[in-house]
């Protein structure tokens, strides 16, 4: 019992980290970049890249890793969503499907279809609590999504950056007006928001072991799912809408059926929009007048 | 010269029709007109929100057409735009500091004290989420906002709009309040006669063009002006 809850805290921190993307991305740009699951796929293979044929140790591949998906977030913004700022958000979102396939297609093309084995980065002792044991893994993800969780609270709401962040997110022309440069902004927020997918990749992996071109889809529904369960736009809710998905999911597959756990988890989002179609912790932002 | 000199102005959006109008250091300009005759939209077009089809606008003898809006706050030019525009969700402090962002780095308390001199009530509220102020509060903020940049030039966009008639007395109290300290504003309202008495000059606009201009009390007692924006 005990132990399925903390693997669903585990699990439910990687979608929490993932649906922090999802969510800052939407607050500020007010889309959904359906590409941002195969993000944590580029950089699960770039961690496994640089771990399994270059030999490198476990830090400086998470950080290659990170490096690599925050300039992939800045240029995908450019080249892609950038030029359809003023567009209808129908364009963008069939443009985000279409970068999800290219990502995924480019993949394909460069490390096949065949599963790739990721090399275990995380070779801590498991904790041993009485009859219970905790995998290093976990530990480690839980962890770091605090540290995450913590670090990004403290930059929206203590930093310079972070309040012009939560400015433009609300009013891009009153932002501008204050002197702030809206399209830096946003294209830092895709950079932070990428960064975090490829530590959610490599947690991911640590924990989920295969590696394909498809690894980032699933997750990354999942946490968008995560994301509007939590409110979107909300970033305690991503974090709470995570965690309670993750252990929603794995009590489900626990419990009462392996095959049915995503139809349950899909169900409990569907009833909670029906309660509170803000979502868990969703604001109903004031009609603009 | 003028700190602030538009020359024939025209927006395809909301069709400003070659619109040239002058504000001098230490000026109270008001531009008056009645609904869509393009005071917005000539105010958003100088603040670089909107692009111009032709015309410039030089701020301080340079001309900042094609400058993107954000660039132009930091040249001395605040906005503050019509229906406040406040951050709703950041609180009080936090909004007055975003009117500050362009003066990257350095202490911005003496500012804060300026603003809550201008504006006591911003003080008792400052740790109030912005959205929870009653409707004058957020003009306040919004105006207090706008001063955080040290504008040379601080534009108010209908700062008495959807406020109580003594609200809309405070508001001009401060305008003038302004005015005495020194500082250079271009106004655009919708209540001509608190507008124009207040304003050192005015410019009354007509479907996307100047059709008359004159001091603020020249244009008080201007039969045109009275009939149809004084009620008679």
């Amino acid at each position: 019992m005990l132990s399925y809850l903390i693997n669903g805290i585990s699990l439910g921190s990687v979608y929490a980290i993932i649906a922090l993307g999802y969510t800052m991305v939407y607050g500020i740009a007010k889309m959904l970049n359906f590409a941002h699951g195969d993000v944590i796929m580029i950089g699960g293979y770039m961690a496994f890249c640089s771990t399994s044929y270059w030999g490198w140790p476990a830090v400086p591949s998470v950080l290659f890793s990170i490096f690599v998906c925050t300039i992939l977030g800045i240029i995908i913004e450019r080249l892609a969503y950038k030029p359809l700022r003023e567009a209808s958000s129908l364009a963008v979102l069939i443009t985000a499907i279409g970068v999800s396939y290219f990502l995924q297609n480019a993949a394909l093309l460069i490390w096949s279809s065949n599963p790739k084995a990721f090399p275990s980065m995380i070779n801590l002792p498991n904790l041993v609590i009485g009859d219970i044991q905790i995998s290093s893994v976990a530990i480690v993800t839980i962890a770091a999504s605090i540290i995450i969780m913590i670090a990004l609270t403290l930059f929206t709401s203590k930093t310079r950056l972070g309040k012009a962040m939560r400015a433009v997110s609300e009013d891009k022309g009153a932002a501008q007006l204050m002197g702030i440069n809206v399209n830096a902004t946003i294209s830092m927020t895709f950079a932070i928001g990428s960064g975090l997918a490829a530590i959610a990749g490599v947690l991911l992996c640590s924990a989920y072991p295969t590696l394909m071109p498809t690894t980032g889809a699933m997750p990354g529904i999942k946490a968008f799912t995560a994301a509007v369960f939590g409110g979107i736009g909300s970033i305690p809710g991503a974090m709470l809408g995570g965690i309670l998905l993750g252990i929603i999911e794995i009590f489900a597959k626990a419990y009462i059926s392996t095959q049915l756990s995503d139809a349950i988890v899909f169900a409990v989002l569907i009833i909670v929009l029906i309660v509170k179609p803000t979502g868990l912790l969703g604001k109903k932002m004031p009609e603009k007048v | 010269m003028a700190l602030l000199s538009v020359n024939d102005l025209h927006v395809y959006y909301g069709s400003i029709q070659g619109v040239s109008f002058e504000v001098n250091e230490g000026e109270v300009v008001t531009l008056i007109g009645a609904n869509g005759a393009g005071k917005s939209t000539s105010l958003n077009t100088v603040a670089g929100l909107l692009k111009p089809k032709a015309g410039s606008v030089m701020l301080g003898g340079m001309d900042i057409v094609g400058t993107p809006a954000h660039k132009i706050v930091g040249y001395g030019m605040a906005l503050c735009p019509e229906g406040r525009r406040i951050f709703q969700q950041l609180t009080v402090r936090e909004n007055l500091e975003m009117g500050a962002y362009t003066r990257d780095g350095g202490s911005i308390d003496s500012d804060l004290e300026m603003v809550y001199e201008y504006f006591p009530r911003l003080k008792e509220r400052y740790k109030q989420i912005a959205g929870t102020l009653s409707g004058g509060e957020q003009q306040m903020l919004a105006m207090g906002r706008a001063l955080m940049s040290h504008p040379r030039i601080l534009m108010l966009d209908e700062p008495s709009m959807g406020l109580a008639p003594i609200l809309v007395d405070q508001i001009f109290e401060i305008i003038k309040k302004l005015h005495d300290t020194g500082r250079t504003i271009l106004l655009v309202e919708q209540n001509a006669q608190m507008a124009l008495s207040v304003a050192d000059r005015g410019y009354v606009l007509e479907t996307g063009r100047i059709v008359t201009t004159g001091t603020g009390k020249e244009l008080l007692h201007n039969d045109m002006v009275r009939k149809a924006y004084l009620g008679g």
